[in-house]
């Protein structure tokens, strides 16, 4: 008896310290999850509010014959294929600058940090403003060593390079600050005793830094590529997807979607089809890590 | 020469190589920031003048001025400051609440909650953005503080984050507290709660962060001038074919510093907030 009215009681504290948490989830997150869902075999115009139309899989139909997907999809793999491997390697570069026994390394590591802090809103305008082909800084500069520079955002070929190389500049403290993480869990012992056997500076890194910092890059890798598929916010303020059309990522497309067209059922599949992409490379990236990731 | 001097001069090199790098990667994130400051300095006249001037002569204070003459760039900075607030406030309630039921109160399926918890991290937020925004609606709250800050309030990655903070501390205390008939909820906010202070901190500057940097929802939920976060009031100063560069940066700035300065007192904090949202992948 004593001991049911124990359960129950702990299941009431349960309850009391889950409730909070678990209600807000379900209703901010689970239920617009589920309904993004339902919503995609249906059309709805946010002026219209009381028609439903149920399409069935009409929606997933358009998307395989619209253009304008595969243009967002296009740019999107685009993004990721210029972005990825800069920011990898500049972030790792710069994690291994940082983890020498340098003067002043505080205070560099404070200046990489900065843009990870800053406002994406922010540093986009500043890089708008940096990358204007008139009077901007980067067009100045291409200019002294005798080079016409392309006007950049506002050129098709050179709008997406522009905000990879934002995009690059952004995110290299953050990637830094994860390989430093794991650079300084390496025991020094191991160096050590490489050291004994001769290995110059270059057999240090590869076959005992690059190796124990292998689950760290297979990590970062899959962060920077969920992030990448879901890129938006410099995109809208850099060139909201032109010119031309140029930068319409998957993300700007959902927004016109729902926010331009009113086509708020057509706007979830595409958002359903984006989580599936990136649910099948997590998958993808799991199953592949087993061949190149060391674990010790 | 010998041969230690030899080698002397090969590591100087290279130590010279490396401050070298440094010193270039440095240059190459400060300087756009220089050259933000630098434009807010201007005066309009000047903004356009090529070659560019680095270092704005004569400085002035104008654009700042007139950027809180033109736009209700105060109120937008209160409204920065209160929804990161709240929602740094809602976050560390909820999340240290539901984060000690997982770490403590081993109920039948936690793990399965957990799971489920850590599912949603994996969620793009487009995903919820569209029925989140028609429930808004339904509710009434656009263009309103609730329906700007509610949505960020409950989140699984804080949780996850304070669970593994909760889950290191030995359970000896609660123990002898339990032995005296102390409540799950004394233990939570007497002993739990102040042996977890990094961890509580490491959340309260990354959620503060987040809220005041974020854009997508703020931009969709809010219309009127009066209700708009600082980086969304940002957005709107960039006209499309005209725009005030000096105005502009002044805002970057304004919206920046408050960051910059948070880093300088929290840096430990703000860095393992990072770190840990890199691991949670």
């Amino acid at each position: 008896m004593s001991l049911q009215r124990s359960v129950v009681k702990k299941y009431l504290w349960v309850a009391f310290f889950l409730f909070p948490s678990l209600a807000g989830l379900l209703v901010f997150l689970i239920i617009p999850m589920l309904s993004s869902l339902v919503l995609t075999f249906y059309e709805w115009d946010p002026l219209i509010p009381t028609r439903f139309i149920f399409l069935g899989f009409e929606n997933y139909q358009t998307l395989i014959k619209d253009t304008d997907f595969w243009d967002a999809l296009r740019h999107t793999l685009f993004f990721i294929v210029g972005y990825i491997p800069l920011v990898l390697v500049s972030g790792l570069s710069v994690a291994l600058l940082m983890n020498q026994k340098l003067i002043g390394r505080t205070f560099f590591r404070g200046a990489f940090f900065m843009p990870v802090i800053s406002a994406w809103v922010a540093v986009a305008l500043m890089w708008t403003w940096i990358f204007n082909p008139k009077f901007g800084i980067i067009n100045y500069l291409l200019g002294l060593i005798g080079i016409t520079g392309p006007a950049w955002l506002y050129d098709p070929n050179w709008a997406m390079p522009a905000i990879i190389l934002t995009s690059v500049w952004k995110d290299t403290g953050f990637i830094m600050i994860l390989f430093l993480s794991s650079l300084q869990s390496i025991p020094n012992e191991y160096y050590e005793a490489s050291a004994l056997d001769g290995a110059n500076n270059w057999a240090k890194f590869r076959y005992i830094t690059l190796p124990l910092l292998s689950p760290t890059v297979f990590f970062t890798l899959i962060i920077s590529l969920i992030n990448s598929f879901q890129v938006f916010d410099q995109v809208w303020i850099m060139t909201e997807g032109g010119p031309a059309g140029a930068t319409t990522v998957l993300v700007q497309q959902i927004v016109n979607n729902s926010f331009r067209y009113g086509r708020m059922g057509y706007a979830a599949t595409l958002s359903w089809v984006l989580f599936l992409i990136v649910f099948a490379v997590t998958i993808f990236q799991t199953q592949i890590q087993k061949n190149w990731v060391t674990y010790e | 020469m010998n041969k230690s001097s030899l080698q002397r001069i090969r590591k100087g090199l290279s130590r010279g190589l490396l401050y070298a790098l440094l010193i270039a990667g440095g240059l190459v994130m400060i300087v756009p920031f220089a050259w933000m400051i630098s434009t807010s300095l201007k005066s309009g006249q000047y903004v356009l003048s090529m070659p560019p001037q680095l270092i704005p002569n004569p400085a002035t204070l104008d654009s700042y001025r007139r950027i809180f003459e033109l736009y209700p760039i105060g109120r937008m900075l209160f409204n920065s400051l209160f929804v990161a607030g709240l929602t740094t406030i809602g976050q560390l309630v909820t999340c240290s609440m539901a984060a000690y039921a997982f770490a403590r109160l081993k109920f039948r399926g936690h793990n399965f909650v957990f799971l489920l918890y850590l599912a949603t991290l994996m969620v793009p937020f487009q995903v919820t953005i569209t029925p989140l925004f028609i429930m808004m609606r339904i509710f009434g709250w656009i263009n309103t503080y609730q329906g700007l800050i509610l949505p960020g309030v409950f989140s699984a990655f804080g949780t996850f984050m304070l669970r593994q903070a909760f889950m290191t501390i030995p359970t000896e205390y609660e123990e002898a507290a339990y032995m005296d008939g102390a409540s799950p909820l004394t233990i939570f906010l007497k002993i739990i709660l102040p042996l977890s202070k990094p961890a509580l901190a490491t959340l309260s500057v990354f959620a503060f962060m987040g809220s005041w940097n974020s854009f997508m929802w703020p931009l969709f939920i809010v219309r009127e001038e009066t209700l708009m976060t600082l980086p969304v009031g940002l957005a709107t100063l960039q006209g499309r074919w005209l725009t005030e560069w000096n105005l502009v940066m002044a805002g970057a700035v304004i919206t920046v510093l408050p960051m910059l300065l948070l880093y300088l007192f929290a840096q430990k904090y703000l860095v393992q907030g990072y770190v840990m949202s890199g691991l949670k992948g």
